[in-house]
């Protein structure tokens, strides 16, 4: 390793953790924006242009409150809960490709990449069940708890869901994937990009890894870990001033993160959906118009990526200001008995395309669809009247039930 | 250099975090410190260029399982492990007859390595290609009989755990 080579490690290093530290308050302004919009209010409106210093206010605040100890709390663990939950996501982002430039871009191009974000998002259960633990708050452990159980059950799912991308790339280096996405829409269309998304296979991995990763952000409908109407406010009851502002920071950073493997794995990376490199040969020759073409190769495949990242992270919000919270049985049903098996099923006529071609891979679909709802139905809607106010508590065991 | 430094400060992390594991008294330190070890382990692995190896270190040992111990451990929430050390039977004995074995074939191959060797060849061990490749051709039946054996466990893990319907 050349001194060349680290400088250039170190400034890609500065430009990913410069991104996402940056983009943090714009993220948080917007998120109470648009919530306030969905909502038919107005929201933080009065610090600078639209609001948008609010969180810099916010930020202030939070450094200036006086954070309280509580008396029985593990201290040590109770202090390292929020570095755990902020170091995962710091790093879970190294391996994603946000541009063409292999020099800037991504921190470390290696062969394991969908697994080393794997691994990182899966350390990130330690600091929310820690900070559960040490609080010494039932509330707090509730939450720790239920957070760890979800995160466990929700990473098989996502797991199954990248390996469609994996399958269909054939290598778990990112950049590899959006490479393979770089090819003409269905071997057809030499014009547009062939993202993931437009396969059957990417479609349904791409929608199950939808599902996954809101839960694995513990975002709504998915937020049992920080109910408030349950458990005050979870795990992160007892923390405040700047402990309480790093697990902020943390689930942000891990939402942009995750949203970046998304737009990698399924939704073609940095590449425009259509292919516009036969015109921006045309202003190879030079002059002019060969300024332009290299200026808008080298500066709209990161404003791509940026803007599908907060096209995704907009689409979190609508959830979050639509649906409601999932009970914890219907969370553990959707993950187990849903996500899996169709994750299992897609995966496996993934391989069918991949070794017999797409014709037996299509009709492989057909007859999965067919079968489902042959075996299943058209499942309506449950309706249940509560009869009894003791029915209406989902957590205690059929026999318990009185009446 | 750079390598044999870092080698040394993860291998010292490695060990005091082992060593913490056995004599914590808290046992929800303990899970903590053994997720360090793991994650040092696995940095170790890196280190060597065996990147899969070291990825599905982290994901299963210090993402998967680590979590469903801490969660036990904090769900029964045990105290001091004195009632623990209490009982005399035959695992102590084991424990360090198994313990001390291992110790022993350890240090026997760490001076082995003393040894004047002829230099090894980088290894391209480590990559998910290799190792995808030796599982399903060399040791495809292996692969199969241990996928049969986990589905054993899931299954009796399930009948265990199944709630009686009376």
């Amino acid at each position: 390793m050349t001194l060349a080579d680290f400088g250039w490690a170190i400034a890609r290093i500065a430009i990913m953790l410069g991104f996402l530290l940056s983009v943090l308050p714009v993220v948080i302004w917007l998120e109470r924006r648009a919530l306030a919009w969905f909502q038919n209010r107005i929201g933080p409106n009065r610090l600078g242009p639209f609001g948008l210093l609010q969180p810099m206010a916010d930020a202030v605040k939070l450094f200036f409150k006086e954070e309280i100890v509580p008396a029985n709390a593990d201290r040590f663990i109770w202090a390292l809960a929020p570095a755990l939950s902020l170091f995962p996501a710091l790093v879970a982002a190294a391996t994603i490709p946000w541009g063409p430039n292999r020099l800037l871009t991504p921190v470390a191009d290696v062969d394991i990449g969908v697994l080393y974000f794997l691994a990182m998002s899966s350390l990130a259960a330690y600091g929310v069940l820690l900070a559960g633990w040490s609080s010494n708050n039932k509330y707090s452990l509730l939450g720790g708890l239920r957070s760890s159980a979800q995160v466990i059950s929700y990473e098989l799912g996502m797991g199954l869901a990248l390996a469609t991308a994996v399958l269909a790339a054939g290598s778990f280096r990112m950049t590899t994937i959006v490479e393979m996405q770089a090819q003409p829409l269905w071997g057809v269309a030499p014009f547009l990009h062939n993202w993931l998304i437009f396969t059957p296979w990417g479609l349904i991995g791409g929608a199950l890894f939808f599902v996954c990763m809101l839960a694995e952000t513990n975002r709504a409908p998915f937020d049992l870990p920080e109910a408030e109407s349950e458990l005050v406010a979870g795990y992160q009851t007892e923390y405040s001033s700047m402990k309480f502002a790093a697990f902020f920071m943390g689930e942000y950073i891990a939402i942009l993160a995750i949203c970046g493997v998304m737009t990698t794995c399924f939704l073609g990376g940095y590449l425009a959906p259509i292919n516009w490199s036969p015109i921006q040969a045309l202003g190879e020759g030079g002059g002019m118009w060969g300024v332009l073409a290299t200026l808008t190769g080298a500066l709209m495949p990161p404003l791509w990526f940026i803007g599908k990242l907060f096209g995704l992270f907009f689409s979190f919000l609508w959830i979050r200001a639509t649906l409601l919270r999932l009970r914890y049985d219907q969370l553990m049903n959707l993950g187990w008995r849903f996500l899996i098996p169709v994750g299992l099923v897609n995966l496996a006529l993934l391989t069918v395309y991949v070794v017999a071609g797409w014709v037996p891979a299509l009709i492989g679909y057909a007859v999965a669809i067919a079968v489902y709802f042959l075996v299943f139905g058209v499942r309506r809607p449950e309706r249940r009247t509560v009869a009894l106010l003791s029915e209406a508590q989902p957590y205690r065991p059929k026999e318990a039930q009185s009446g | 250099m750079v390598e044999r430094i870092l080698f040394f400060a993860l291998a010292t992390v490695a060990i005091v975090s082992a060593g913490g594991v056995v004599f914590s008294r808290n046992p929800v330190r303990s899970a903590l410190l053994l997720v360090l070890n793991f994650f040092t382990l696995a940095l170790i692995y890196f280190m060597l260029s065996a990147q899969f190896i070291g990825a599905l270190q982290v994901i299963v040992y210090a993402g998967a399982i680590m979590v469903l111990f801490l969660f036990v451990i904090m769900l029964l929430n045990l105290g001091s492990p004195e009632a623990v050390m209490q009982e005399r039977d035959l695992k102590r004995p084991l424990a360090y007859l198994i313990g001390f074995g291992i110790l022993a074939t350890l240090v026997g191959q760490a001076f082995a390595l003393l040894l004047p060797m002829p230099p090894q060849p980088p290894s391209q061990a480590g990559t998910a290609k290799v190792i995808g490749q030796a599982l399903f051709t060399q040791w495809a039946y292996p692969v199969l009989l241990m996928g049969v054996l986990l589905t054993v466990g899931v299954i009796g893990s399930i009948l265990l755990a199944r709630r009686r319907v009376s």
